[in-house]
């Protein structure tokens, strides 16, 4: 096992700060924007590219949790996954531009999942996608419009983020099995 | 999860995990779209043979609104012998492809039995079995409490601390079973108050106090109060007198509702009968949760069948 | 027309001393070291105990009416399996054995099948119906020569008839053997009262329904002068009731079954419906207190209760499953591991409470008489020093239904000799007919 490191804390914070700026344009403004995290690590990126975008445009920015658990097509396929909470901000979603966030993007079921969820809270008018890393391999038809760094990555390795908040410290790194 | 049979083989950790996942369900109860995909493709058959068309329903509410498809096989008054038509019914339904299966039993044990027959590799869900126990009505009255207290908060936790009272019919009730376990596992003390008839003759090995007069349970300031449902005919089998005594002596009467701090919680398993083990007042009190119990049910048996279903089955 | 003559060598008697053994004629002619006879079969018997053929006071055999259960025929492989050459039959078949006819059915049908001696149990009651005494005498001076009264299965519950059954059986010797159960404490009862009952949410059996019947008939049979015996004790205060009987002088006598002796109520937390029996399994301090008893003599015997049920009465819910065990094939294991390992009883005490009391009891003469010169050939070779896995394989008669299959048991019968014919050889059950016909020659000697 041999782990490579890929981000470093000031990258990730400056990959964020350049998502923010990103989402900001292509919404032109914070206008009507929501901003949910995918749990785990998805729900601390949505809480800090939401305050980085309060502090750029000085409107404060709704964020929330969508857990998708109960939308997975795999469940029968790993040990039982304990669902974590769904917190949508209080405004709901309808006619907004719900921005989806998590740490990792890979075969795009994940996401494939918490579109059918946001199906289930209301008709957003866009849903966007934004990911930290982007290591390839979909399986589906998905794509991100916001990219914190694109990793091609072997199937066999592991990415793994480590945020602050969870884990004492930020950092992302490339585990790679049998070295 | 492979089987919920009983609370009593229940930890404390598997306990809170299952509120706590019933917690996420009952938020999902709250969205314009009650339904979700997770059990698509997912057989479950609600098997009673005994009727009990609110626990019927209640478990098919939440089969369907986690996508299960469901079947419906009420046994009960089938002419075929008992014990053959559990057996065959379980190969029957092996056969229809069930992956789960939901079953309701006059006879203590059946649901045991048919977990370690051998006769149907479906995941066995106990919805009350003869006197024995009757878990996910346990568990609803754990989440019921554990959501008055802590409201919000209430993920993770247990029910450290608070004192639960339940009255009436032990020796015959599956649901005071059931709760005596789940409810010490969660670290709640529990008292049981009954005509000493309706007590089972050896209780020393239950995590519980046992006491016949409801006035000194009531002076001792329960959080919980727990009626349960008396059935008339065991006045017959001389377990008391007539109801007039018991509704004296055992009821939750408006003076016994009066003396309770107004902080306490009033639960009933229902059907209620108004009048006999609890009043009217009792029952439709701010302190009563009864209707909360029901809509709390679904939520901890949706929690349940996707615990059940969901993930590779483990042993 | 003489019946192969065998001379067993080497074996241990019940008292210890070893000695070779010669069977001939149906009787056991001889006794002592380095005998020969010229075309006996050798059996070598070194490391063995020779016990007397072991004699069960408490056998369902189910024919007539329930042969998909047992037969005679199967029941009696069964009983010579397990080291048995005679068994009491209970009556609760279909017609019931109340009448002369009946029994001298069951007794023809043993004799025809040659593997044990079976002596007909005869009703109390008529149909076990609990209201009119059966045809007692009747029975008693038919060819079956019946002693042994009990309508077991339903407590003989009303004092009367209780008391006149009593009284009547003096004429001719009998004894009334009593299943002590008080109905209305029992109503839809599914394990004994107590702990694990009240946990299980299974209808209790309390012991006071059992000892306050004992302690009833205890004093009904010192009333009026009678001989008692209690069927199937299950419980302390049972034990504490014929303590106090018998120091009074009363004539009372009891048995055990071996379950009772090695099986405690905590197995039924399983709700596997194998230990579903009547009277039910009991606390294991009620079967500490059965094994004690049994080795100071309060219990006087072990007797089987074998009770064979169909697939499929047991293969279902606990409360729709029918009481009862097989236990022949087992008994002489069972009983080893619950008291001779224990140090309780030593094998002469086996002989005494497998063979020679319950024959005692029963007033048969041609059984429990002991390894001797003269007597008849009922001799019964044990290995101690076996042990196995007990399986369906283990069973020999139709019923499955055996608590211990899955458990290691101590102990194996290698050979069972039946008035001198082999019903069991090398650990086999001999073809059936082989031991049809020695029956048969035997008889017109």
């Amino acid at each position: 096992m041999s782990a490579r490191v890929v981000l470093q804390q000031a990258d990730i914070t400056r990959a964020l700060t350049r998502i923010s700026h990103e989402i900001i344009e292509s919404n032109r403004g914070a206008e009507n924007l929501v901003l949910l995290g995918i749990p785990t690590r998805g729900v601390i990126l949505a809480d800090r590219i939401a305050a980085i975008i309060s502090g750029i445009t000085e409107t404060p920015i709704e964020a929330g949790s969508l857990d998708v658990t109960m939308y997975r097509d795999d469940l029968a396929k790993h040990p039982t996954r304990t669902p974590s909470p769904t917190r949508i901000p209080a405004s709901g979603v309808d006619g907004k531009t719900v921005v989806l966030v998590d740490d990792v993007l890979y075969s795009g079921r994940t996401i494939r999942a918490a579109l059918d969820a946001i199906g289930d809270f209301g008709r957003p008018r866009a849903v966007r996608l934004a990911a930290l890393v982007d290591r390839g391999h979909r399986e589906l038809p998905i794509r991100p419009d916001f990219v914190g760094k694109n990793l091609p990555s072997a199937q066999t390795e592991r990415i793994n983020v480590r945020l602050a908040e969870l884990d004492g410290a930020d950092l992302v790194s490339i585990d790679s099995a049998a070295g | 999860m492979r089987h919920l049979l009983s609370t009593r083989d229940l930890g404390r950790e598997g306990a809170i995990r299952l509120l706590d996942v019933a917690e996420d369900m009952a938020d999902t109860q709250q969205r314009e779209v009650k339904k979700l995909p997770t059990l698509r493709g997912k057989t479950v058959v609600n098997l009673f043979f005994e009727d009990s068309t609110r626990t019927r329903i209640s478990f098919e509410a939440a089969a369907k609104r986690l996508s299960a498809d469901v079947i419906n096989f009420s046994a009960k008054g089938s002419s075929v012998s008992k014990g053959e038509s559990l057996k065959d019914t379980a190969q029957t339904l092996q056969a229809m492809g069930a992956d789960a299966v939901v079953i309701r039993h006059p006879a203590s044990g059946a649901p045991q039995t048919l977990a370690t027959s051998g006769w149907i590799d479906a995941g066995i869900l106990n919805a009350g079995d003869g006197t024995h126990e009757h878990p996910t009505q346990a568990l609803l009255d754990a989440f019921t409490i554990r959501k008055r207290v802590h409201g919000d908060a209430s993920r993770g936790r247990g029910l450290d601390g608070l004192s639960v009272t339940i009255v009436g019919d032990i020796l015959h009730s599956r649901v005071a079973r059931s709760n005596v376990w789940l409810l010490t596992t969660l670290g709640a003390t529990v008292t049981l108050v009954a005509p000493p008839t309706l007590v089972p003759v050896d209780t020393r090995l239950w995590p519980v106090t046992v006491g016949y007069d409801l006035d000194e349970a009531i002076t001792a300031g329960p959080d919980v109060v727990m009626m349960l449902r008396i059935q008339a005919e065991r006045m017959h089998d001389a377990f008391f007198p007539n109801t007039r005594e018991y509704a004296r002596r055992w009821g939750l009467g408006d003076g016994r509702l009066a003396r309770l701090e107004p902080t306490t919680i009033v639960m009933h398993p229902g059907p209620m009968n108004r009048g006999l083990e609890i009043s009217a007042a009792a029952a439709d009190s701010p302190m009563s949760t009864v209707r909360e119990q029901v809509t709390n049910g679904v939520s901890v048996r949706m929690a349940a069948l996707y615990l059940l279903l969901s993930g590779d089955r483990e042993n | 027309m003489s019946t192969t003559t065998y001379l067993i060598s080497g074996a241990a008697l019940p008292d210890g001393s070893r000695t070779d053994i010669l069977l001939k004629d149906g009787l056991i002619a001889e006794l002592g070291t380095g005998l020969s006879a010229a075309g006996a079969e050798r059996i070598d018997a070194n490391g063995l105990v020779a016990l007397p053929g072991l004699v069960d006071l408490h056998t369902h055999l189910r024919e007539p009416g329930y042969e998909q259960s047992e037969t005679v025929l199967s029941g009696t492989r069964a009983a010579a399996a397990g080291g048995f050459t005679a068994v009491f039959a209970m009556a609760n078949t279909s017609p019931v054995a109340d009448t002369a006819g009946v029994v001298e059915q069951v007794l023809s049908l043993g004799e025809q099948s040659g593997y044990a001696t079976v002596q007909p149990i005869g009703a109390v009651t008529v149909g076990l119906g609990g209201e009119r005494l059966a045809e007692l005498g009747a029975m008693a001076a038919s060819r079956a020569r019946v002693r042994v009264f009990s309508d077991d299965g339903s407590c003989v519950w009303d004092p009367v008839l209780m008391r006149r059954a009593l009284e009547y059986v003096k004429s001719f010797d009998g004894v009334i053997a009593q299943h002590a159960q008080e109905p209305r404490l029992t109503v839809g009862a599914q394990m004994n009262e107590g702990a694990v009952s009240g946990e299980l949410g299974l209808t209790g059996w309390p012991a006071v329904a059992e000892e306050s019947i004992i302690a009833r008939d205890v004093l009904l049979a010192e009333h009026v002068g009678s001989r008692l015996h209690i069927c199937h004790v299950s419980t302390a205060g049972s034990v504490d009731v014929l303590r106090w009987a018998k120091a009074r002088g009363i004539r009372v006598t009891a048995e055990v079954t071996p379950h009772h002796l090695l099986l405690d109520e905590e197995l039924v937390r399983s709700f596997d419906a194998r230990y579903k029996v009547n009277p039910p399994l009991r606390r294991r301090e009620d079967v500490l207190a059965l094994r004690e008893a049994l080795a100071d003599g309060t219990i006087d015997i072990v007797a089987t209760d074998h009770a064979p049920h169909p697939v499929e009465s047991k293969d279902c819910e606990w409360d729709a499953a029918a009481n009862g065990m097989v236990g022949l094939e087992s008994a002489l294991s069972v009983v080893h591991a619950s008291v001779v390992e224990t140090d309780q009883l030593g094998w002469a005490d086996v002989a005494r409470v497998l063979s020679s009391a319950p024959a005692a009891i029963g007033r048969i003469s041609s059984h429990g008489q002991g390894i001797v010169a003269g007597a008849s050939a009922q001799v019964t070779l044990y290995d101690p020093n076996a042990s196995r896995d007990f399986s369906t394989a283990d069973l020999a008669g139709q019923g499955v239904n055996s608590p211990y299959i899955g458990r290691t048991l101590p102990g194996r019968v290698l050979a069972t000799f039946h008035n001198g014919a082999a019903t069991v050889l090398d650990g086999m059950l001999r073809p059936s007919d082989e031991v049809g016909a020695a029956s048969q020659k035997a008889a017109h000697v």
